[in-house]
């Protein structure tokens, strides 16, 4: 199916050797990478502002790199490609906002909300999707994605139509007898973002090391090979869909509680094909590369769009420019000259 | 009420007509080359303002006709020094390609002729209403149905009688046999990718007649060309065909009872599809898998 995989036959990468891949290109995260990018994550409130950068900034890459994670959970490690998880992430969006602004003031409450929103609609709708491949399963996850965004857009009086959803802001955190105050303090939420990241990263890396997540990889890698060996590939592919979706969502409460507004943009297709380049760039068979690349577009975006209205034209360039020199993105072509 | 159901059936049918070309572009570029044209609605603008800026010096006829064909040009440039790089490549590649192109190609539209609408003055003996009645089928959407119907015909002729056509169609059904008969598969893939973008262009004229310019008209008729072709079923252009203008008029006939669901029922229509009938009321058994 794609040219990239390098699937030769004979290399079947069922048996679970935790780390490396035969092709000698880590497929799952080393702890030295780990320990490197947990570093400069949890210090980034100190040094950003010497760099030019805001807490939000940092937050915000936090935010589209966990989704740009969520689908490389789908796209690198199981090998389909979904082009419309900005609908996930945007329910999760509104799914928190909603219920800040109607039901609750609780912080958690609205998280949860958010999560189960988006992550039950992406099950649902992925019975559908999940019999797809290739360039269709694109096209209906393209297709079944804007729905939200015409619902949003349509039911105004409940969603804020066309302006958004207002009238809401994130509370301070509980737990029992201690308050965590993000709703003030710019560095708390931070770490409260980059709290609810790890926990995913953690969630991502288990099931990616467990059986399910070589079964995952063995089915990107050969499909026909993974049925002939009794693996459903349609359930495995729909449940990594499912599981991607809640973590999409999970990424869009945090975008809703960071901007204290969620809008119909961030249910649009166009984000989509962000989220995608996001994944490309950075790599989009290494398990970082996401982050990286959302941390460049994300900069590059605040910075672009700073300077000129033609923003647009930059990003298109950027699409361009990865697909035709970088295909591997930044990651993967750092890990793959010393295999070669 | 039958006046009014009438008029949203009109209404249908014409949006329908328009969803039906973008598709059928969408659909053979799709069928030969496994790309899905992101950047096709905005290939239809851009042949909306072709014809704005044509229109001065040729006037309208000539425009209708010679904007689609340099906007098909320029598909055709696009594919021999783009597109064609990544057809061997994962999927994910060709959808990011024609993404960028789409951004850009709106913000070169926008930087060009301004972010407002601006009118597309269609000729006089066009634009009159039938009678106090049928006040909403004036001159111009005949006319433009007719090109439609024309142009709609003309492609299945195209495919079924001209030997490119014919060629085209096999090699929707299977490229390598096509390519060991000899038969030159790169510019096979290019020109039906530049007849996929002529049509895209064409629609860009006749709607900028009806709606006006703008540089994202074409973002509203992408989506239900992409929907039109899997409730159609994908590999049959028939079959496109009758989607696109079941959606089209589904959701005209909704904005007469529930105008907020018109968007929403097209996406109901492709669920019931993909839920009673996964390969689309047409498609080829395996094609859409």
């Amino acid at each position: 199916m794609s040219a990239t995989t390098t699937a030769k036959p004979g290399q079947a990468r069922l048996n679970g050797r935790p780390g490396v891949q035969p092709s000698g290109r880590p497929a799952l995260p080393q702890w030295t990478t780990a320990a490197v990018i947990w570093l400069v994550l949890l210090s980034a409130p100190l040094w950003l502002s010497l760099v030019g950068g805001y807490t939000a900034l940092a937050s915000h890459v936090v935010v589209m790199a966990l989704v740009a994670m969520a689908l490389n959970f789908l796209l690198g490690f199981t090998g389909v490609m979904s082009f419309g998880h900005a609908a996930y992430f945007g329910l999760g969006a509104y799914g928190a906002g909603l219920t800040l602004r109607y039901l609750s003031d609780s912080t958690w409450f609205a998280m949860l909300n958010g999560i189960l929103l988006g992550g039950i609609a992406g099950t649902l709708l992925g019975i559908l999707i999940c019999r797809r491949r290739g360039v269709y399963f694109a096209m209906v996850t393209i297709a079944f994605g804007q729905i939200f965004y015409y619902i949003a857009y349509r039911w105004d009086d409940f969603t804020g139509g066309y302006d958004g959803l207002r009238g809401f802001s994130r509370q301070p955190l509980t737990f029992g007898p201690w308050t965590i105050d993000i709703q003030g303090n710019g560095t708390l939420f931070y770490y409260f973002v980059l709290f609810v990241f790890g926990v995913c990263i953690a969630l991502m890396t288990f099931l990616l090391r467990s059986p399910f997540g070589r079964t995952l990889i063995a089915i990107r890698e050969n499909q026909r090979r993974a049925r002939f060996l009794g693996i459903s590939v349609d359930k495995h592919i729909w449940l990594s869909f499912s599981i991607s979706c809640f973590f999409a969502s999970t990424a869009g409460a945090l975008y809703a509680l960071l901007n204290n507004f969620a809008d119909p943009t961030s249910l649009h297709y166009n984000l989509s094909g962000v989220i995608v380049i996001m994944v490309v760039m950075g790599g989009m068979r290494s398990f970082w590369g996401p982050l990286v690349g959302a941390a460049i577009y994300v900069v590059l975006q605040d910075y672009i769009s700073s300077m000129t209205v033609n923003w647009m034209s930059f990003v298109g360039l950027l699409f361009v420019m990865v697909v035709m020199f970088f295909p591997r993105g930044i990651l993967g072509m750092l890990q793959r000259r010393p295999s070669t | 009420m039958l006046q009014l159901v009438l008029f949203n059936v009109t209404n249908g049918l014409i949006i329908g007509a328009f969803y039906v070309l973008m598709a059928l572009g969408v659909a053979m570029i799709l069928n030969l080359s496994n790309v899905i044209n992101f950047a096709h609605g905005n290939f239809l603008a851009l042949g909306g303002y072709l014809a704005f800026v044509l229109i001065p010096y040729t006037g309208f006829w000539v425009a209708l006709l010679v904007s689609p064909l340099l906007v098909g040009l320029l598909g055709y440039i696009i594919e021999q020094t783009m597109v064609r790089r990544v057809y061997s490549r994962d999927p994910v590649y060709s959808l990011l390609l024609t993404f960028g192109l789409s951004f850009i190609i709106q913000d070169v539209c926008r930087y060009i002729w301004g972010p407002n609408g601006l009118p597309l003055t269609v000729p006089d003996s066009l634009s009159q209403g039938l009678s106090e009645d049928l006040f909403f089928i004036t001159g111009y959407r005949i006319f433009m149905m007719s090109i439609v119907i024309v142009s709609i015909v003309g492609l299945f002729a195209f495919l079924r009688y001209t030997r490119l056509g014919v060629r085209i169609r096999a090699g929707t059904l299977d490229l390598d046999t096509v390519a060991a008969l000899g038969i030159n598969v790169r510019l096979l893939r290019s020109l039906n990718f530049a007849v996929g973008i002529f049509l895209a262009g064409l629609a860009g004229v006749l709607a900028s007649g009806q709606i006006g310019l703008n540089p994202n008209m074409g973002d509203d008729l992408l989506l239900p060309a992409f929907i039109a072709i899997i409730v159609g079923g994908v590999g049959s252009l028939t079959g496109t065909l009758l989607g696109g203008l079941l959606i089209g008029v589904a959701s005209a006939l909704t904005t007469v009872f529930w105008a907020s669901a018109q968007e929403a029922v097209i996406y109901v229509i492709m669920a019931l599809v993909l839920l009673v009938r996964p390969r689309g009321l047409m498609g080829e058994e395996g094609m859409f898998t």
